[in-house]
């Protein structure tokens, strides 16, 4: 008689699978390359890890970036697409300056909220749109990439926020450090732990992935879509406006032109960082480390003696070698998956 | 037997179509867009003050030929269902290899025909990475405008290339003799008309048509969907190519950031136009009625010293509004559907 | 198929027309509410608009806003267009525009020599005069041109600057605006001039361009830091550019170790110079510069001059002047600002 001993694996196999597992997922992949880039790189100029300035600067001018590729994964995860980030972050970053200056003596949290809040109304725009007119979020946030960056050139007008008109304890934010490590940076930090949290170990996070597999399944499941659509919108609304927030900290003048072209490296680092453009896998720690690689090797260009204008090439290259490694991996699976279900059905 | 004869005849005269000519022509979304041009151009000529002037028609179609021409190959891609982001990364890239070219010797002549043959390169990259490797378009096409503008703006730094032949450059802005229409357009006109007997009067085009609607259906009816596609983006570099030599020799520089955010403009004016995003449906004359609204109202705000940055919220607006409108009136049109399924007043209707 | 029947059509091109119509009206009845009139001033149409490389630069709002005192002091209308980028074809549009408005004068810092060149000829065809300040383009499409002073002696008090503060050894970098400008590359062939002749130790490694932007120009100068450890200075001939670069280095480990001068506005780096991230760095009065290129303008309207070498004009407080060789009018020297004489100004 055959004991019904449960087939369990081993402890040791187990770890051998997680092992393999995270060795295999594409965020370990990434994380590699973000490696080898600074390796190389500080191997040619040790000042670009080893300096004062270059581990800060290191840490810290990704950090706008990773904030808005945390959101840009939320949305993209969804199966939409948000191109309308940049201009939020300009939008933002101005009414910061202005919010500063029309209310002196205003508490810094105030306008933090209020710059959060502020991107999350833009996304909350953008958002209703597209869930509740189902219509593709690519053609309205191009619209509302359009629409926003003219608000602000208008208000704007020919203006300009100066270092000057913030406050100085502001500005120290953006290169004030804890330790190490610069202030912005572990904001950035805390806001990507939460993200992952959320979309990992809450129902919400993880009806967004089904949303984004198969938006017609989840509908007839009874998930509500255009709810968790919405807040998916206005997560990314709403980091874009607190990277606005942080951009007027960083770089003190604001002019109309802030954040122009960032949607584009928020979209290539959520892809370079394993988040399927066509939704439903991907996590925000890929996303992050995506924009840690696309800013590390901006800056790694100069020192490697390429000229900074190779910057955009690198980007587009790197975006598409991650969708068409993304398709190949998609392909060998579904083969993989096929074979064995051929094979059970021997 | 006459009666019954009679009565056969009488029960079997039926009409063609659902409603009269009149209504079939004048109620489309391409009547509304000529409708709303027309509207704009008189209400500009009469408050706008230097408006109604034939310089101004000059100016207006010298700045909005690059679209029109872009807006001829992207209405047939995207009535596929695809989208093609990269088109001004490809005006950039084309721009650049004509300034470098002609920087480095080489006559005008064959530096545009590299151009061109860039373009279809670019236009082919496009095409094998979303048919053959089949990647989505708007994935694709994201990565090619981050990689054609870069390659753009590596190649010339942002230095602008500006010495050219004279006779080109005014070539470029020269106008039909006697009239203020700039000389271009008959090269627009030229290719609009292959564009639209393309798209309207071939089996190519129908194929186009049943693309959007249905790609699995297409397949089964024996079009080559993959071929379709492959073409159409191909299309698309080498018409965006050409409106990057006309871009350049009518500023007279050639830049790597040239004709930066293009795209939108002309997806915008496509969806203006008529085209649905979804695929399966648009008309070229609908979508030439887009880009002449966008541009004059362009035009006449900015005569009117309105700042370029109001007409892109406009511009933006229009876009949102032109694609929502449908989904209402869709949702609206459902509602209003009463239970049995018969819509109240009308016999069986074509879907368009 | 020609046309595509469907049955929400009515509602739908209903809907539409609604909403063009709407847009349309509202925005040409703004505009009809706002249309500039253009040459209201007896015969002369005194019109000028100010076209100057890009809006939110300091230094143009200064030199416009001179250039605006002018123009009410002699009666005539005042505007200012420009891109959000110093890119040459931003311009174009702009000065078609004008063209089509039928303004009087133009006033023009050009973004190239050539690129603009076309447009504003035909500008002069339709009888609009055009005046260069601040960057030139090539001497036969403007009729004027303004200089602030020789591109000589700006390019000679930068290098001078330069080399007392390091010690006239070492490697310096250039942090300029953008790539096609007339008078950075002007000033930036005679540094370079300048330095080969007479200060041999000193070191050129790399031009970068900040595009008169100011975020980038920031980057930039982290990335110059960062790819030459032995830096000792850096000059940048734009007042966006030296701002930029001293906001940077007030927070960086190089403040007080790589010196910083060049171009720039006493209000913008005054802070700077105080707590010793710059020492000293030139400029002109740009205020001037705008309401001489004003009275200038005007002079050309009202065919006083004709741009030729010798004609003299009248230019309200600052005095006569004479255009020299090449339709151009010198407007004095650069000045020298440091924390001397630095509380003395305000702009």
């Amino acid at each position: 008689m055959t004991s019904l001993t449960l087939d369990r694996e081993s402890v040791g196999t187990r770890v051998l699978h997680g092992l393999g597992g995270f060795l295999r997922a594409r965020e370990t992949g990434i994380l590699l390359a973000l490696i080898l880039v600074i390796v190389i790189t500080t191997a040619k100029n040790p000042n670009f890890l080893f300096s004062n300035d270059g581990f800060r600067d290191l840490l810290l001018t990704p950090s706008l970036v990773m904030l808005l590729a945390v959101g840009q994964a939320v949305v993209i995860i969804t199966r939409n697409v948000d191109l309308s980030v940049g201009s939020t972050l300009g939008l933002t970053a101005y009414m910061t300056g202005r919010v500063f200056i029309d209310f002196p003596g205003i508490p810094i949290i105030v306008v933090f909220l209020v710059g959060i809040l502020f991107g999350a109304l833009l996304g909350l725009v953008n958002g209703a749109l597209i869930a509740f007119a189902k219509v593709p979020a690519l053609v309205i946030t191009l619209g509302t990439l359009y629409a926003y960056r003219g608000i602000n050139v208008l208000w704007t007008g020919s203006d300009r926020i100066n270092a000057s008109d913030l406050p100085k304890d502001f500005l120290a934010l953006g290169t004030a450090r804890l330790g190490p490590i610069p202030v912005l940076t572990i904001i950035a930090v805390i806001v990507l732990i939460a993200a992952g949290w959320y979309l990992r170990n809450q129902r919400g996070g993880r009806e967004l992935y089904a949303i984004g597999s198969d938006p017609a399944a989840a509908n007839l499941y009874g998930l509500k879509v255009t709810r968790r659509v919405l807040v998916a919108f206005v997560v990314s609304g709403s980091l874009a406006g607190l990277a606005g927030v942080l951009y007027a900290a960083r770089y003190g003048t604001v002019n109309s032109q802030a954040g122009s072209g960032w949607e584009l490296d928020a979209v290539g680092a959520a892809v370079i960082g394993g988040v399927a453009i066509f939704g439903g896998s991907g996590s925000v720690w890929g996303a992050a480390i995506g924009a840690y690689l696309l800013l590390t090797i901006n800056r790694a260009l100069p020192i490697l003696g390429v000229q900074d204008f190779w910057q955009r090439a690198v980007v587009g290259v790197l975006i598409i070698g991650a969708i068409v490694l993304d398709r190949v991996l998609a392909l060998r699976t579904t083969k993989k998956l096929a074979e064995a279900r051929d094979n059970d059905n021997d | 037997m006459t009666e019954l004869t009679a009565n056969t005849a009488v029960m079997r005269t039926y009409k063609e179509y659902a409603r009269p000519l009149w209504q079939r022509i004048l109620f489309t979304r391409e009547a509304a867009v000529y409708g709303a041009l027309i509207l704009v151009i008189i209400v500009a000529s009469a408050t706008v003050r230097n408006f109604a002037t034939p310089i101004t028609l000059n100016y207006l179609l010298l700045d909005i030929t690059p679209i029109l021409l872009i807006a001829l190959p992207m209405t047939l891609v995207i009535i596929t269902g695809e989208i093609d982001l990269s088109v001004a990364s490809i005006v950039g890239l084309s721009s650049v290899t004509l300034g470098t070219l002609h920087q480095g010797g080489l006559p005008i002549e064959a530096a545009g025909l590299a151009a061109l043959v860039v373009g279809a390169v670019a236009g082919a990259v496009n095409g094998f990475l979303i048919t053959v490797v089949g990647l989505p378009s708007l994935a694709v096409t994201i990565g090619t405008l981050a990689l054609y503008r870069g390659l753009a703006v590596g190649l010339l730094g942002t230095t602008a290339v500006t010495q050219y032949t004279e006779f080109w450059k005014d070539l470029a802005k020269s106008k039909i003799a006697g009239t203020t229409i700039p000389s271009v357009m008959i090269l627009f006109v030229v290719l609009a008309l292959v564009f639209a007997i393309l798209l309207h009067f071939t089996a190519f085009g129908r194929g186009v048509f049943a693309i959007g609607l249905s790609p699995e259906a297409a397949r089964f009816s024996g079009i080559s969907v993959e071929r379709t596609k492959f073409i159409l983006f191909v299309l698309s570099g080498v018409v965006s190519a050409l409106a990057g030599i006309y871009y350049t020799l009518r500023f007279g520089s050639a830049r790597g950031d040239n004709a930066t955010g293009l795209e939108l403009s002309v997806i915008a004016a496509v969806l203006l136009g008529g085209v649905s995003i979804f695929g399966g449906r648009g008309a070229l004359h609908g979508v030439i009625a887009g880009v002449l609204l966008i541009g004059t109202l362009g035009s006449a705000l900015r005569l009117a010293s309105i700042t370029s940055d109001v007409i892109n919220i406009i511009t933006g607006a229009l876009l949102v509004a032109s694609v929502v409108s449908t989904s209402v009136l869709a949702w609206v049109r459902r509602k209003r559907i009463r239970p049995g399924g018969k819509k109240p007043g009308s016999a069986a209707d074509t879907k368009g | 198929m020609l046309f595509h029947t469907s049955t929400r059509s009515t509602r739908r091109a209903g809907a539409f027309a609604a909403l063009a119509v709407t847009v349309a009206l509202v925005a040409t009845g703004c505009a009809a509410g706002e249309a500039t009139p253009g040459g209201t001033g007896g015969d002369a149409n005194l019109a000028i608009t100010f076209v100057p490389k890009n809006l939110g630069n300091a230094y143009f709002d200064t030199s416009d806003a001179g250039g605006k005192e002018a123009i009410e002091e002699f009666g005539g209308t005042y505007d200012e267009q420009a891109p959000a980028e110093g890119s040459p074809d931003g311009q174009v549009s702009f000065i078609n525009t004008l063209t089509q408005q039928q303004v009087g004068g133009l006033v023009v810092s050009a973004n190239d020599p050539t690129a603009i060149c076309d447009a504003i000829n035909e500008a002069r065809e339709a009888g609009i005069k055009v005046v260069t300040f601040d960057s030139d383009t090539s001497p036969e499409c403007r009729d004027l041109f303004i200089n602030q002073a020789t591109a000589e002696g700006i390019a000679k008090i930068q290098v001078d600057l330069i080399a007392e503060q390091i010690g006239d050894e070492g490697e310096i970098a250039i942090l300029s605006a953008t790539a096609n400008a007339t008078n950075q590359n002007a000033w930036i062939e005679l540094m370079k001039t300048d330095l080969a002749a007479n200060h041999p130790k000193i070191k050129l490694v790399e031009v970068v361009y900040g595009d008169d932007d100011d975020q980038t120009s920031f980057d930039k100068t982290a990335a110059l830091l960062q790819t030459y450890p032995n830096l000792k200075g850096i000059v940048s001939p734009t007042t966006v550019g030296i701002a930029a670069a001293a906001r940077y280095l007030q927070t960086s480990d190089f403040k007080g170790k790589v010196q910083l001068t060049g171009l720039g506005t006493p209000n913008q780096l005054r802070d700077y110079v105080e707590d010793g991230t710059v020492t000293a760095f030139a400029l002109w009065n740009p205020a001037d510069l705008g309401y001489l290129a004003a009275y200038a303008t005007k002079a050309l309207i009202e065919g006083d001059i004709t741009g030729k070498e010798g004609d003299e004009f009248e230019a309200g407080k600052l005095g006569k002047y004479k255009v020299g060789e090449n339709g151009s009018v010198l407007l004095g020297d650069p000045y020298t600002f440091n924390a001397e004489n630095i509380a003395d100004f305000n702009f």
